[in-house]
This record gives structure tokens, C-alpha cells and sequence, in this order.
């Protein structure tokens, strides 16, 4: 039943872990009964709650930072981890069990003819649906993007990605922290780096707690800070990936 | 202008720079930080010593009203020493940054270790 051992051996799962105690500790278990042999780490982001002892209790690594940083700063970490101990993907995974493991080989096979794998959430498979000014942010912002990647990007905001051996060493040292700056600056960085961007469709589940907000307020902060993420992305230096020691 | 006017302006230009080398003296304050207080306090007392100096400088610049000149330049050192704070805070939030997950990482190792000690004692 297992198909790849070793591909497995040599991916590390990423779950950035803000107070998800009531979910972590399932979706970890999901992931190591999806997929065998892999090496999962929580990176509890400053949570006040019992999110590393369930992890752990569930089985994964979990790293605990300090004070909370952000999913940009958490994934940073799960890269620098990653390097630091020779797994040469990364993939990242939301810990309120958004997404489902089981999509984790096909991104893995995508890694064969590109370096940042997307697992999108508007390309034609499950019922995920937004309205309003977030969608047409969205629609925007993916035209953009698609653009800068050179190839068809259809959810640029997705928390679903698998990176290979070049990204998971640009992001090591080069994730961005800012706002939005994990899925917007980050697919912009490292595109300009020259890492190649697929996405593959995948299917959303509802979250575990809480609806997308519709707010309307809310949706025009989104708006703004989003497109003020991807101004200032396109106008830094491009980043070069650092070859290996 | 009158003596006392002209005294007040010597004084705050003096009190400044003393209140700024005192703290640079105590290694409360650092050059890189002071510089800016340094040129703003000498231009002040510069002025106030040889008003003429205002005058001079205001009609070299265009400026009609020379008092218009030193809120002008008040408010470019004020801005000036935002624009470095900002920078200072943000080189400091990435090595806060930085440090957090030096410490996440060693903590990890730490786990692994008292894990791997007590199962071999």
C-alpha cells in the first residue's frame, strides 16, 4: 500500500499551530494514516492553549516558538528545520484540518517538473465558493500573479503548498513575515527566484470552526493590504537561492 | 530681538546638546542614534549665537520669514530621526525574529535529547 517510501522519508510536513488543540491532534493522526513514513511538524505559533501537548501526544515534532509570529514566521521555521536536518520537501498544511492529506502524493508528484506546487482550491474540483469584493480580489490577484509566475494560477491565497529542494532553500532563509506574505509575497519571491509554479485542483473541506468572514469592512482591508503585499513584492530586489554548502 | 530672547534661544541650544553628550557619555544613547540631536542642537546654537546667521541663510534659500527656515529644518531633523526609528525597529523585529526560532529549534533538540538520555539511562 505504500507507494513511495522513500519520497515520504524525505518530505517534512509543515503545520503552522496558532490555539488548535480541539484539531491538531487529529489532523496530525490523519496525516501519518494517509501517509506512511512521513515526518510531521507542528510549529505551535505562540499559542496559549494545550496545542503542543495534543501534538505531541498525537505524535508529531513540535517546535514552540516564543511569542506568536505569524504563518509566514512559523513556516520559515519548518523550512530552516527542514534544511537543517535533510528533508528535501516541504509541504504545508493547515491545522484546522482544511485540508485533506490525501492530495500530499499527487503535489509530491508535481515536484518532479516544478519546484512550488499549489494545491488549489478554485480549479474545478470541490464546492469551496467566495462572494463579493474577497472574490474579485482574489480573481485580480491571481491574474497578476499568474503573470509574474508564468503560468496559470488559480487560488493565490491557498495554505496547501508543497515546495521542492530549490524553494524549501529560497524560503529558508528568505520566507517572508509580513501580512499575506506567506502565500502572496512568498509565490512572487519565488517566481522572481526562478522556481517554477504548477498548481494542481484540490478539494476544500469546511473548516473545523469559524465561517469565512463577509464583512464587509473586513473584505476591503483584505483588499488593501493584499494589493499593497503584492505592490511591494513586485518593487523589491529579486532573491537568489543560495547553493548548497 | 532682546537680550533676554537672545540668551534664551544660547540656553535651549546649550541645554540640548548638554542633555545629548551627557547621555552619550553614560552609553544611555548610542552615535548612530544621537547624530541627528547633535546637528539639530549645534545648528540651534549656531543661530542662536549669530542671528545674522538666520537672516543670511533664509535669503540664500528664498525663504520671506526667516523663523519659517528653523521649523522648516526643525521639522526635516524631527522626520529624519522617525524615518531612522522606523528602520532601527524593523532591523530589530527580524533579529527578535531570528532569535525566536534559534530558540523554538534548540528547544526541540533540548526535547530530543532528555528523550534519548532517559531511555539510554
Amino acid at each position: 500500500m505504500d507507494p513511495m517510501p522513500t519520497r515520504f522519508d524525505r518530505t517534512l510536513i509543515v503545520m503552522p499551530a496558532f490555539n488548535e488543540e480541539e484539531s491538531v491532534g487529529d489532523v496530525v493522526r490523519e496525516v501519518y494514516a494517509k501517509l506512511p513514513g512521513i515526518h510531521c511538524l507542528v510549529v505551535n505559533d505562540g499559542s496559549h492553549d494545550n496545542t503542543t501537548a495534543v501534538a505531541l501526544d498525537a505524535g508529531a515534532m513540535v517546535a514552540v516558538l516564543p511569542f506568536n509570529l505569524g504563518v509566514g514566521g512559523a513556516m520559515r521555521l519548518g523550512f530552516k528545520y527542514a534544511l537543517a536536518n535533510g528533508f528535501d520537501n516541504v509541504v504545508q498544511i493547515d491545522s484546522d484540518g482544511q485540508h485533506d492529506p490525501a492530495n500530499v502524493p499527487a503535489l509530491l508528484d508535481g515536484l518532479d517538473h516544478a519546484d512550488l506546487m499549489i494545491g488549489a482550491r478554485f480549479a474545478g474540483e470541490g464546492n469551496y465558493t467566495v462572494r463579493g469584493p474577497r472574490k474579485w480580489a482574489m480573481v485580480v490577484l491571481s491574474a497578476i500573479l499568474s503573470r509574474t509566475a508564468g503560468t496559470r494560477l488559480s487560488d493565490t491565497t491557498s495554505g496547501l503548498k508543497a515546495c521542492g529542494p530549490r524553494a524549501v532553500r529560497l524560503f529558508a532563509d528568505h520566507f517572508p513575515a509580513e501580512y499575506l506574505g506567506d502565500t502572496i509575497e512568498a509565490l512572487v519571491l519565488a517566481s522572481r527566484a526562478g522556481c517554477t509554479i504548477r498548481q494542481i485542483p484540490v478539494a476544500m473541506r469546511p473548516r473545523a470552526g469559524g465561517t469565512p468572514s463577509h464583512n464587509p469592512i473586513k473584505s476591503a482591508t483584505y483588499l488593501g493590504r493584499a494589493f499593497l503585499a503584492l505592490g511591494f513584492a513586485l518593487m523589491r530586489p529579486a532573491s537568489t537561492v543560495a547553493t548548497k554548502a | 530681538m532682546n537680550v533676554t530672547s537672545y540668551i534664551f534661544g544660547i540656553l535651549a541650544a546649550v541645554l540640548t546638546l548638554a542633555v545629548v553628550i551627557e547621555m552619550l557619555r553614560r552609553r544611555r544613547l548610542r552615535e548612530r542614534h544621537a547624530i541627528w540631536w547633535l546637528v539639530a542642537g549645534v545648528l540651534a546654537l549656531i543661530v542662536g549665537v549669530f542671528p545674522r546667521v538666520l537672516d543670511w541663510a533664509a535669503s540664500v534659500v528664498g525663504v520671506a520669514l526667516p523663523t519659517n527656515l528653523v521649523f522648516f529644518v526643525s521639522i526635516a531633523v524631527l522626520f529624519l530621526v522617525c524615518i531612522q526609528h522606523s528602520a532601527e525597529l524593523t532591523v530589530l523585529e527580524s533579529k527578535t525574529r531570528t532569535l525566536a526560532e534559534m530558540s523554538a529549534l534548540q528547544d526541540m533538540r533540548i526535547r530530543e535529547l532528555e528523550q534519548k538520555s532517559e531511555i539510554a539511562g
